[in-house]
């Protein structure tokens, strides 16, 4: 019980995660203000935006809306992301081994937090965080698919182990599964979901800032934002990890493995950063016929790729 | 200054509250975040909603329709909050001031913490400004 709870508060989970979340923030903003030729903001930047708004502002409860709802969501929304943290980062790390069929649980509890966003939205009444929740449903719906037939990719490719720890362990005894061409295609689609789950710049229709004015969190303020943006953190961190482990061997944590393991997680940030850079933001039109049409050919095209064993 | 000061301090998030303005303070509030002066390296951001913000900016001559948006959009921002008023129509309402639709500089208004003069001021002078405020 107490080994459970310092998994979840301490080591694999909430504050390890959030912390590392944090600064994979700093890099993601200061590469952002590097491929813009500025200078970016400093390493403690995230940390002093976090503490800046749990410990100085006030929240604002909107008039029309659900106030237990709408305080509770960002709650829900640190649970579950931290709870997928723990069992991606349990097997990533060696400690645990998981139990069978937890890349499934992963799956779900990778969409409680944006669920709970949707929650969070709509009960704060604001006609514009409607708009950003009725977005955020159509992205959910239009990408899960894509990424679960990866999940499924990954599983035909580690002959049916429906386990995390056994997938990383098929990985390290043979080789990486994104040095094939099916592996690749995977990665690709993988990546594009990633890109869609944190809501960066081409998927951001559901928190467009200069259009509906921060969407679904035009409400939050003080320290329920600041759950929110705690969220955020954990998902800059977990995500890569978890594409990581399913796809790039995951990590190997002994000599020079610690510093392979650091690069792999950084250039999985650093593509996404890029992507969200070098890009403008999509219609949400477009972006369900990326998904649906391109992403999922490009998985099944992969999965049709394994079936004949490349 | 404790932790809390210094964490505010550190990361003002800015919304942009234009009045009847002749859009050159504007310009020059979004030239502040633009890479040649890039404020964000203070840890400012411009964000969309008032929910978000830290700094009030304010700029243009307030006139008697401004007036109320400006006290509602006072009213909803979370507290502390910091307003700045820019420009010679906002400090003092400039060549504005004897207008018939004119209803008082910012301070009339609502309080305000620090006074950036100019027509338009300087980016430079708005950051000179911005830092003052962040150091007080």
């Amino acid at each position: 019980m107490v080994v459970n709870l310092f998994y979840f508060f301490i080591f694999p989970g909430l504050l390890f995660a959030g912390v590392t979340g944090a600064f994979l923030s700093w890099f993601d903003r200061k590469i952002t203000a590097r491929v813009q030729f500025r200078k970016g903001p400093p390493l403690l930047q995230p940390f002093y935006d976090f503490f800046k708004l749990l410990l100085v502002k006030e929240t604002i409860l909107p008039k029309h809306g659900s106030p237990l709802i709408f305080l509770l969501a960002p709650v829900f929304a640190v649970f579950g992301a931290t709870m997928a943290g723990v069992f991606i980062l349990l097997p990533l790390f060696n400690i645990t081994t998981g139990f069978r069929g937890d890349l499934l649980v992963i799956f779900y509890m990778l969409t409680i937090p944006s669920l709970s966003y949707i929650l969070g939205s709509l009960a704060s009444g604001n006609p514009l965080a409607s708009v950003g929740a009725s977005r955020e449903i159509k992205l959910i719906l239009s990408y899960e698919l894509t990424f679960l037939l990866v999940i499924a990719g990954v599983i035909m490719k580690s002959g049916q182990q429906f386990d995390l720890y056994s997938v990383i362990h098929a990985q390290q005894a043979g080789s990486p599964f994104i040095g094939s061409i099916s592996g690749v295609l995977l990665f690709i689609a993988g990546l594009f979901c990633l890109q869609a789950k944190l809501g960066l710049v081409p998927f951001d229709m559901a928190e467009a800032e200069t259009e509906i004015t921060e969407g679904m969190f035009i409400e939050y303020s003080g320290p329920a934002y600041a759950l929110i943006k705690l969220t955020k953190y954990i998902m800059l961190f977990i995500l890569p990890s978890f594409i990581t482990a399913i796809l790039m061997n995951g990590f190997r944590l002994e000599g020079i493995g610690i510093l392979w393991a650091v690069v792999k997680v950084i250039i999985v940030v650093l593509l996404l950063t890029l992507i969200r850079n070098t890009n403008p933001r999509l219609k949400i039109k477009q972006a369900i016929n990326f998904f649906i049409i391109w992403m999922n050919l490009l998985a099944v095209v992969a999965l049709v790729l394994i079936g004949f064993g490349y | 200054m404790g932790f809390k000061d210094f964490c505010f301090k550190k990361s003002l998030w800015v919304f942009h509250f234009g009045g009847a303005s002749c859009n050159n303070c504007d310009i020059e509030i979004l030239d502040c975040l633009t890479p040649r002066h890039d404020l964000e390296r203070f840890g400012i951001l411009l964000v969309g909603s008032i929910r978000h913000a830290d700094v009030l900016l304010i700029n243009g001559s307030i006139n008697m329709r401004d007036k109320e948006r400006l006290l509602e959009i006072y009213k909803q921002a979370p507290k502390p909050i910091l307003v700045v008023a820019i420009g010679a129509c906002g400090c003092t309402g400039g060549i504005f001031a004897e207008g018939n639709t004119f209803a008082g500089p910012v301070d009339k208004i609502i309080p305000v913490d620090a006074y950036i003069p100019g027509c338009p001021p300087k980016p430079e002078a708005l950051i000179a400004g911005i830092v003052k405020l962040a150091g007080k």
